[in-house]
């Protein structure tokens, strides 16, 4: 069978069979189970009343509680625990974490990640700012902004192969291909660098590319905040004289601070989970690794998964702030 | 505000010119790609894309006419002919007829042959090989060329990574089963959570600020977590690697913001028009399909596109509950990344298929932009 015509099929099958869960489950509750007529009817109605929100519920609910709560607890368990040869796996405690800490590799994870954390969401927010009050004034702001924030829709495998052509090098004979290289010899220097493995700044190299991706993202969050704010505010600052840098910095500022604390917040969530980036340009070789493509090696490559899902939890106790934050926000916002 | 005293300051035109170089530097690696897609693997090697737009210096093997075509000439054997098409401007600076003396000759003055005779090759391409014996073999002479040809694009790579049969990297596959992830995997979370916020949003029943507290919480959990237990779980159930699986962890994995998303944007629909269906005595489930849907449909573009886009460009997914060993559903992220591996030196065609990969989200990007925007709001400020 052909294999867009098998796609075809399969999709039909799942979406159908999505559909048909709600229909005929509502069906079933209305028509069979309580019926909203006969001598019960008002009873039978309540009845389904209370029932129908765990039926709209139901497939979301196992879902997630499959998906992703399951899987934490479960990756919990599975860090204190070893498979041992020929199937099967023993309690170890702590044995796991003892060993991946002894790792120079993890050690390495961790340093990258946290540079990761400091530096890209810094300068994603700080250009995302600079791109959103530029273009707030001009006529085709609107044009610039969508070809900034371009980028997002450009897959982190994508932008890994357009960098790695702005990073190309070629022998010292040859002409060269990569723009970085042809800046850098244009300027004086002496022979072609291969970017990607000059240990430490090669992490930077890396992290240009989030920057690239994410600046968009706090563009457009930042931009609308801008917009936000009170005109008021802005004329009568104007009025005693500011100068527009005052303006920016002391008036405009501090009236998006929360805002740039929830784009900040999204983009460092996003860091956290950067995988595809390393893993498509220099898979954690010359000193790039981070946390998640560690974990994907030990658990793929290694197949270690008991040292794979201590190096898991270590994300989730990264995460765990932002979530707590997040949580205790939304539930003060619903009182 | 154009019309705000003091808005129109000098710093007008410094204020273009950011904006212009932050375009242009947010722009330039992408046009690279798409350029370096469009040009012959020789081109690329030899100069930097942004040269593409300018004549340049290239090394050319091309193969003069054979022995077959050979004329007499007195006592002379010649063959004569053009390197070129005609009308193309080339200027020839040097050749040569071995490939380890690719310039051994000035366009434009004799040169010999290795196994007897004289060529010469003038700077407009035209070449003439003469001996006293005739030319023998089957294959027309070897010239190596130093030539400053025309600016020149081609679409022989898109063809060759699209829709050429024999080649088995080609990408055409992967693009159909990046597809068949993608589809139902937008559509199913779309469903399933629309339900989900119908009820957290308009439903009174016990538990329910537990629940939205519960769904904000997942938003953030790291789906490496994921990973293992439900690949166990997948193998468990007898679904092992494959399309169910993908579709599934990609349901788990979006209805968080999904979720969140329609269950903010239905929580604010007028509760008049909900009260008098229900008064009027439609169904939660005709309420639901006929009027909250449709006045939804807003949000459910903004979740689609995001998730479309998060499948579409998705790795680590498919990686895990997908692509098994005999590689069949691959998807093209993964080929790409196999691609940097195995053809890093080759950016025809590594260009040309990441840019079959980038050019639907593009696409769906330029065209849905709006609604991507407002998801992105809805979904992050409060």
């Amino acid at each position: 069978m052909h294999p867009a015509l098998q796609g075809l099929i399969t999709i039909i099958v799942g979406v159908g069979g999505c559909v048909g869960y709600f229909y005929f489950s509502n069906q079933l509750l209305d028509k069979v189970l309580f019926p909203a007529r006969g001598p019960n009817a008002g009873r039978n109605i309540n009845r389904a009343g209370m029932i129908r929100p765990w039926l709209f519920l139901f497939p979301s609910i196992v879902a997630l509680g499959l998906y992703l709560a399951y899987p934490v607890v479960e990756t919990l368990r599975m860090s204190f625990m070893e498979r041992v040869p020929g199937g099967g796996s023993q309690f170890v405690g702590l044995d796991n974490y003892r060993q991946m800490l002894d790792e120079p590799k993890f050690w390495e994870a961790l340093k990258n990640n946290i540079m990761w954390l400091i530096i890209v969401p810094a300068f994603s927010t700080a250009f995302g700012l600079l791109a959103a009050q530029l273009t707030d004034r001009i006529k085709w702001g609107n044009i610039a902004k969508s070809l900034i924030f371009m980028p997002m829709a450009i897959s982190f495998v994508g932008a890994a192969v357009i960098w790695k052509l702005v990073y190309d090098t070629r022998p010292i004979d040859q002409e060269q291909i990569g723009v970085l290289n042809a800046l850098y010899l244009g300027f004086g220097g002496e022979a072609p660098r291969t970017w990607l493995t000059i240990p430490f700044w090669n992490n930077f190299f890396l992290m240009a590319v989030l920057v690239w991706i994410q600046t968009g993202f706090a563009m457009v969050i930042l931009s609308a905040a801008l917009r936000g704010i009170p005109e008021e505010t802005i004329e009568a600052a104007i009025l005693d004289g500011a100068n527009p840098f005052q303006l920016f910095f002391k008036i405009k500022m501090p009236q998006i601070s929360s805002t740039i604390v929830v784009v900040w917040t999204t983009i460092t969530i996003v860091v956290l989970k950067v995988f595809d980036i390393v893993f498509a340009m220099t898979n954690g070789q010359w000193g790039t690794q981070v946390l998640a493509n560690y974990m994907f090696d030990k658990l793929f490559r290694a197949n270690d998964w008991g040292v794979g899902s201590a190096s898991a939890m270590v994300i989730m106790l990264l995460v765990t702030p932002i979530l707590i934050w997040n949580v205790y926000n939304a539930r003060k916002e619903m009182r | 505000m154009d019309n705000i005293a003091g808005t129109k300051s000098s710093l007008t035109w410094a204020v273009h010119i950011s904006v212009a170089l932050l375009v242009a530097l947010w722009l330039f690696p992408t046009v690279g790609l798409l350029v370096s897609s469009f040009r012959t693997s020789d081109q690329i090697a030899t100069s930097g894309w942004w040269k593409a737009a300018f004549p340049s210096e290239q090394n050319l093997i091309i193969r003069a006419d054979g022995p077959e075509l050979q004329v007499q000439e007195g006592d002379l054997y010649v063959i004569e002919g053009d390197l070129f098409e005609p009308g193309i401007e080339v200027t020839v600076s040097v050749y040569g007829v071995s490939s380890r003396a690719i310039n051994s000759f000035v366009a434009g003055e004799m040169g010999g042959l290795t196994k007897g005779g004289d060529i010469i090759v003038s700077s407009g391409g035209h070449y003439r090989m003469t001996n006293t014996e005739p030319f023998t073999g089957s294959r027309g002479q070897r010239i190596f060329v130093t030539a400053i040809t025309p600016p020149e694009f081609t679409l022989a790579n898109y063809q060759n990574v699209l829709f050429d049969p024999d080649n088995r990297e080609g990408m055409m596959k992967a693009f159909i089963n990046t597809l068949t992830v993608t589809i139902p995997a937008t559509i199913i979370p779309i469903l399933v959570a629309a339900f989900a916020a119908y009820a957290l949003a308009w439903m009174d029943f016990p538990g329910r600020a537990l629940l939205v507290a519960a769904v904000v919480g997942l938003l953030v959990v790291p789906l490496q977590l994921a990973l293992i237990p439900l690949l166990k779980f997948h193998n468990e159930i007898g679904i092992g690697k494959g399309y169910v699986g993908v579709w599934l962890a990609h349901t788990g994995f979006g209805l968080p913001l999904a979720i969140y998303l329609l269950r903010n944007y239905m929580v604010g629909l007028p509760r008049d028009i909900i009260e008098n269906a229900r008064v009027d005595g439609a169904s939660e489930f005709q309420i639901f399909v006929k009027i909250i849907l449709p006045l939804s449909f807003p949000a459910l573009a903004s979740f689609a596109i995001f998730q479309f886009l998060w499948t579409w460009n998705d790795l680590l997914v498919a990686l895990v509950f997908l692509i098994d060993s005999t590689g069949d559903t691959t998807v093209m992220t993964k080929q790409i990344v196999e691609l940097l591996g195995t053809r890093g030196g080759n950016w025809e065609i590594l260009a040309t298929s990441a840019f079959v990969s980038i050019a639907v989200p593009l696409a769906v990007f330029f065209s849905m932009q709006k609604y991507l925007v407002r998801g992105l709001l809805a979904g992050s400020v409060k």
